[in-house]
């Protein structure tokens, strides 16, 4: 049986489909935070000169980096579960994105903290600052403006991403249109408008990422 | 200890170097240098480039840590700390007590180009001295009036020439207030034409006196004019030194002759 495509359908379930993306907004956003606040602690303990920091933490970021959101995802939705820690879907879906992103957003601290000139640190030193203030005076407010494009193009990518939640039960875009789908069996409509939707979101998103990368790019 | 060498002279040194060695990989840069500074006098060091005389410098505003021997500012050993009467490696609160007597200027600048000339000025007396916002306003501003940019408080260094942003970072030393000075060849990153007005603000720092300055430069001319004591300084060591007249007009060892014979003939 063929389908074709039916607007009274999209209308009806265009309510359902906008509650699903603001669950996706949400939990990308919180995502977001945790991946930029995490993101700076993970670049700085690889900092460490205390190797009993620097290593595991380095070796943390190497292990999430490298395997699947999903694994991450499934470790703590379904394997502390059977260790007595049970938490809510969509908290387990932030922490995961947000921790799995965190280990990316590192690598952007990394080189937005090694892209300002070490003359910045000598001239800090000679002054005296504390070694807190010449981080939060000194050293970040340099470091963090020419990293915005690349947090961007990660907010996106997490934005994008945050549709594998699905696989943990958190009724975001995704889940909500293939639930869409098994009630009714149609399935035409509710996915090609979770893809519009992630797509109207996703490139206004992009090309505003460009016009900062181009600012910056014109900076330096 | 301290005390017993220096009972014969009048007044203590503000700066002590008891053997001091620093060593880059396979290159000695300093050899159990041992290399004084008076309160208020003004040391030019001189020398071929890679003497390691900037290195000096360097281990004094404590960028670069010396591999042995003893440095004292003021008093205190600057590198160690007292304990149990025996001296030790220092920690990070001991180093800024004793860092805080000593400001530098450096070759580069290094303004922080995200702050107004005025703030370069004040972030440090605000954060570091706790002094009150106003207060370090007004000082910063007399500050940079006094080094001739009373027009420039609003300027970022991105908007300033190398001979502003270098009289900026002056000023930025000064507003701690320092007790010795160190100027690290800040007129060699400069056009020709704008060296003339960073010299006139240091030399007017050394008629005014009250600071200890230790300058590295290879201005010889304005060498001449404000140091009280010229030293020449080669492979690790202190090589030759002694008024300005003396070191640049009757210099005894050879390396120093043919130092100042090759630099004149150009």
């Amino acid at each position: 049986m063929s389908e074709l495509w039916n607007w009274g359908f999209v209308l009806e379930i265009l309510p359902r489909l906008l509650g699903g993306l603001v669950v996706t907004v949400e939990a990308t956003l919180v995502g977001f935070i945790l991946a930029v606040v995490l993101g700076l602690f993970l670049a700085l303990g690889r900092r460490s000169e205390n190797p009993w920091i620097s290593q595991p933490i380095g070796a943390i970021v190497e292990f999430i980096r490298s395997t699947p959101l999903l694994v991450q995802l499934f470790f703590f939705f379904f394997v502390l579960p059977r260790y007595g820690i049970r938490l809510p879907a969509f908290l387990v879906g932030t922490v995961a994105l947000g921790l799995h992103y965190g280990t990316y957003t590192s690598e952007v601290y990394r080189a937005g903290i090694d892209a300002v000139d070490r003359g910045q640190w000598e001239a800090a030193t000679a002054l005296n600052f504390s070694p807190l203030r010449v981080w939060t005076g000194i050293i970040l407010p340099q470091a963090i403006p020419p990293m915005y494009p690349a947090l961007g193009n990660y907010l996106i990518g997490m934005f994008k991403e945050s549709a594998q939640l699905l696989a943990i039960t958190v009724t975001e875009l995704m889940l909500t249109a293939r639930v869409i789908g098994t009630e009714t069996f149609r399935f035409l409509e509710p996915i090609t408008m979770a893809g519009l939707l992630y797509f109207l979101i996703s490139y206004p998103s992009a090309l505003l990422v460009q016009r900062l990368e181009a600012r910056y790019a014109r900076r330096s | 200890m301290h005390a017993d060498h220096n009972q014969n002279s009048a007044v203590d040194p503000i700066i002590r170097f008891e053997k001091v060695t620093k060593i880059f990989g396979d290159l000695t840069v300093l050899r159990e240098l041992d290399f004084e500074v008076g309160p208020q006098e003004k040391v030019t060091i001189v020398g071929p480039s890679g003497s390691g005389k900037t290195t000096i410098l360097r281990v004094l505003m404590t960028l670069e840590k010396p591999n042995n021997g003893v440095i004292w500012v003021d008093g205190d050993p600057l590198w160690h700390e007292k304990k149990d009467g025996k001296l030790v490696e220092a920690k990070e609160k001991h180093l800024r007590k004793v860092r805080g007597k000593i400001g530098m200027v450096f070759q580069h600048f290094y303004l922080f180009p995200h702050m107004t000339a005025l703030r370069n000025v004040t972030e440090a007396p605000i954060h570091v001295l706790k002094m009150p916002k106003g207060d370090a306003e007004e000082r910063a501003k007399e500050l940079l009036n006094k080094v001739g940019l009373s027009d420039k408080f609003e300027h970022y260094p991105s908007q300033l020439s190398g001979g502003q942003k270098q009289r900026v970072a002056i000023a930025r030393a000064l507003a701690m207030r320092p007790k010795v000075m160190l100027f690290d060849e800040v007129t060699s990153a400069l056009d020709p034409e704008l060296v003339g007005e960073v010299l006139n603000v240091i030399r007017e720092l050394a008629e005014e006196g009250d600071m200890a300055m230790l300058l590295v430069t290879h201005e010889m001319g304005f060498a001449r004019e404000v140091s009280d004591r010229v030293v020449f300084f080669d492979k690790g060591q202190v090589v030759e030194q002694g008024p300005p007249a003396d070191i640049f007009d009757n210099p005894q060892s050879e390396r120093t002759k043919t130092f100042f014979s090759a630099i004149l003939r150009h």
